[in-house]
Formats: C-alpha cells, sequence, structure tokens
C-alpha cells in the first residue's frame, strides 16, 4: 500500500505540474497592466511555498526530532538532509522565476529588497548545510552537527516571510497568507494558483521520498563495503 | 562557570600575547584589506568617506573568520582537550572565555582599523555615544558566531574553508548594523541609527546564549 502510494507520488505530480502549465499558459487571461508575465504567478510563488515553508519546515522538524533524546534516529537526518538538498533547488528556483518576473517589472533583474535578499542568504545558508554534511564524521556527530545548523539556519524563515511587512519593500504582500487570510487573487487564477500549490508540494514529496532511498541505499552500501572490509582483516589475523 | 572563562580568557590571551599571530597575521591582514578596498574604489575622497564605516566593518569581518579559526585551533588540539578534561572545566565557561578573549582581540583590531580609516578615508569620531557601542556590541557578536559556527565546523582540515560558508551569512545583519551605527558615530545622518544598536544588542545577546547553550553537546561529538 505504502509503496503504490510512493510509487503514484511521481506521476500523479507530473500530471498536475503539466495541467498547471496548460491552465496557466492557455485558460488564465493576461493581466491588464503586466500583460503575460502574470503568468509566472502559477510557479513562482508554489515554489517559494515549496522552498520556505514545506522544504526548510520539514527540515527543523526533522532536526528537533533527531535531536530530541526519544525520537533520536538517522532516518530523521537522512529526511532532513533531502527536504535540504531539494529545498535549495527551489530556492534557487524561487530566485530565478522572480528575478525574470523583476526585469520586466521593475526594470532591473535584482534589487537589494529585504525579502530578495533575506532569501539569497537563506539559500546560501542552507548551501552551508549541504557543505556541512560533507564533512567526513561519524554519521551521528554529522547528523547533530547539522541539526543544530539547520534549526539555526531555519530561523532566517519567519524573517523572509515577515520582510514585507516589517520593512518597506519592492516585494509585494502575500497574495493567499496575508494578514487578514482574505486572499487577492480569484476566479480562475486562484484555482490554478491553488493547484500550482499541490502539484509543487507533491512534486517536493516526490523528490525527498527518491533522495531519501538514494542516501539509505548508499548507507547499507557503505555498511557493506564496511563489512566486508572488517571480515577480510579478520581472515588475515586468523591465517597462521 | 566565570571562573573557568576567565581561565580560558586569560590563556587564549597570554596564547595570542606569545606567539604574536594575531599581531603579525590579523591585525596585518585587517590593514591590508582596508588599503585593498581603497585602491578598488579610488582616490575621490568623498566615495571614500561615504564608504568608510562600510569598508572598516568588511575589513573587521574577514579579520574575525581568521580569529575565531585561530581560537578554535587553539582548542582543537589533542593536548588542549586533555588539559580541559582534567581541570573538569564548564563547556559554557570555555565557550564564554573563547569569546572574551576574542572580544579584546577584535576591540584592538577595531582600535587600529578605526585610526587607519581616520587617516586613510579622511573620516573623524563625531560622536563617540554611537560609535564606542558601534565597535564593542560587534565585536561581541562576531565572537559569539565565529566560536559557534567554529565549533560546528569540525576539525582544522576542514574549518578553514568551511566556516567562512557557515558565517558569514549569519553575520550579515551585523555588518549593516554596525556599519549603520558607525556611520552616525562618523557624524552622517543614518535614521534609525538607535534601532540599528538594538538589532546588535540582540544578536549578541542570542548568540551568547545559543553559545553556551551548544558549545558543550556540540564539543562532545
Amino acid at each position: 500500500m505504502r509503496t503504490a502510494l510512493r510509487k503514484s507520488i511521481g506521476p500523479l505530480s507530473a500530471v498536475l505540474v503539466a495541467v498547471t502549465a496548460w491552465l496557466g499558459l492557455f485558460v488564465t487571461p493576461a493581466d491588464k497592466d503586466q500583460g503575460d508575465y502574470v503568468r509566472l504567478v502559477y510557479i513562482h510563488p508554489a515554489m517559494a511555498w515549496v522552498a520556505l515553508y514545506v522544504a526548510f519546515g520539514m527540515a527543523a522538524v526533522c532536526s528537533l526530532l533527531y535531536l530530541w533524546k526519544r525520537t533520536r534516529s538517522l532516518r530523521f537526518d537522512r529526511l532532513a538532509a533531502a527536504a535540504v538538498e531539494v529545498g535549495v533547488v527551489f530556492t534557487i528556483l524561487t530566485l530565478i522565476t522572480g528575478s525574470i518576473w523583476g526585469r520586466p517589472t521593475w526594470g532591473v533583474w535584482w534589487t537589494w529588497d529585504a525579502r530578495l535578499t533575506s532569501t539569497a542568504v537563506l539559500a546560501v545558508l542552507f548551501l552551508g548545510y549541504l557543505a556541512l554534511r560533507r564533512v567526513p564524521a561519524e554519521a551521528h556527530v554529522r547528523a547533530r552537527r547539522s541539526a543544530v545548523f539547520a534549526l539555526l539556519a531555519a530561523v532566517n524563515v519567519p524573517i523572509i516571510h515577515f520582510s514585507v511587512i516589517w520593512w518597506q519593500t519592492l516585494h509585494q504582500g502575500a497574495t493567499v497568507l496575508n494578514p487578514n487570510l482574505s486572499p487577492t487573487i480569484h476566479g480562475i487564477m486562484a484555482w490554478t494558483l491553488l493547484l500550482s500549490f499541490i502539484a509543487f508540494t507533491l512534486l517536493f514529496a516526490w523528490m525527498v521520498t527518491v533522495r531519501y532511498e538514494i542516501e539509505t541505499l548508499r548507507e547499507d552500501d557503505h555498511d557493506a563495503d564496511l563489512a566486508v572490509a572488517i571480515a577480510a582483516r579478520k581472515a588475515e589475523g586468523a591465517q597462521p | 562557570m566565570w571562573r573557568d572563562a576567565l581561565l580560558i580568557a586569560r590563556r587564549d590571551l597570554t596564547i595570542e600575547l606569545r606567539s604574536k599571530v594575531g599581531l603579525w597575521q590579523i591585525l596585518p591582514f585587517g590593514l591590508l584589506a582596508l588599503f585593498l578596498f581603497a585602491f578598488a574604489l579610488g582616490p575621490r575622497t568623498d566615495l571614500l568617506e561615504a564608504a568608510a564605516p562600510g569598508l572598516f566593518w568588511l575589513a573587521v569581518l574577514f579579520s574575525s573568520i581568521l580569529a575565531a579559526q585561530r581560537s578554535l585551533n587553539i582548542e582543537g588540539s589533542p593536548a588542549t582537550r586533555e588539559a580541559n578534561r582534567l581541570l573538569g572545566l564548564d563547556p559554557a565557561g570555555v565557550f564564554l572565555g573563547k569569546v572574551v578573549a576574542m572580544v579584546v582581540e577584535l576591540l584592538v583590531l577595531e582600535v587600529v582599523l578605526l585610526v587607519g580609516i581616520v587617516l586613510l578615508f579622511h573620516v573623524s569620531v563625531a560622536s563617540w555615544a554611537f560609535a564606542a557601542p558601534a565597535l564593542v556590541l560587534p565585536a561581541i557578536g562576531l565572537s559569539a558566531a565565529g566560536v559557534l559556527y567554529g565549533s560546528l565546523a569540525g576539525g582544522a582540515s576542514t574549518r578553514s574553508t568551511l566556516l567562512p560558508i557557515l558565517v558569514l551569512p549569519v553575520e550579515a545583519p551585523v555588518l549593516i548594523a554596525a556599519s549603520k551605527s558607525l556611520s552616525r558615530g562618523l557624524g552622517a545622518t543614518t535614521p534609525d541609527a538607535g534601532r540599528w544598536l538594538v538589532l546588535l544588542c540582540v544578536f549578541a545577546a542570542v548568540y551568547t546564549v545559543l553559545g553556551i547553550a551548544l558549545y558543550g553537546p556540540l564539543e562532545e561529538s
């Protein structure tokens, strides 16, 4: 049952992303002011949602579960690592799609806006997390260091979310998750936006699952190699 | 904890005074950075004057990475670890002591670099009420974050390349707030300079508390 569900996430997310692209490109109308550039709204906010809230939120929760003695397991460490790896990809895609929208709208590819800057800092922070994981160390030592770093880095997420409220920024305020919880988008545009959130969240779930499985296989392979090496040394020692 | 902190601070500062690594390597690096920034910007006095606080803090920030690496290299030697264990030192005290020693080193560096920007970038201190906290608070924040992230970065072989990647993005708010506060101290009309000082205060307090809580478990691992 679980395997079937896991295997169905990939194709389902691909179909939903395709439907989102079709609705976004051919069914929804162009904007009165922004023209066709408004169609980026069907990928950019969904990618930001996945990167900032789902991926790094999941990394923070898994890191916390690892650090808590009762739930300490390397599975949470692997899940956090997978979430960050995919999250970094989505963060970079968020910055790229935002930049593509910013060029015709603001007149520049990049501006030193509070939200843009804090998002870029977050991407660099989590690149640092991935670099930290590559430092050779015993599995639990690496897991502990990574978990602490992930929690310290995740502090940046609420700063990014509230940056458009705390500081004067060029970036528009939240369309859906605004303080009044009243979305400022309607009709087919709102439904397509909602679908994009579901599609990209499922895509993230599939990518994390695959990344987690690869990491598990790699560690099993490492353990098997280690067992073979120990057996070989023992055999050498047993020889007269 | 405080007794251990004083012991470690005195030990680190004694090592620095005897080895003179700070004097012959970190201090010249900071001054060299100031010169290079000036070369990059050119001889225009107005430009150098406007950029002075930011360039000052960039020089301090890069030098603080060297100081943090130096501080943790002392702690990372097997003999030091053994001595700490035998003395039964509190890890929180060790963290605080290292931070105190690094703050003293950074303050000496800042004074020298301040003289440097006064002479080279043609600025002068207009308000010590803003300049003094704008020098002390970032030194505490940079030291606490540097020692904490240095202990995360593992052994000396990886720390030299990994520490800047881990700690520089975190210290970006200090760079902004310290530059704004110092520019007010140097006579510029910086709006909300007081709020930037509050941010520096919060950063220093948060990383000192986090370091006290986390340094022990991280060093154990």
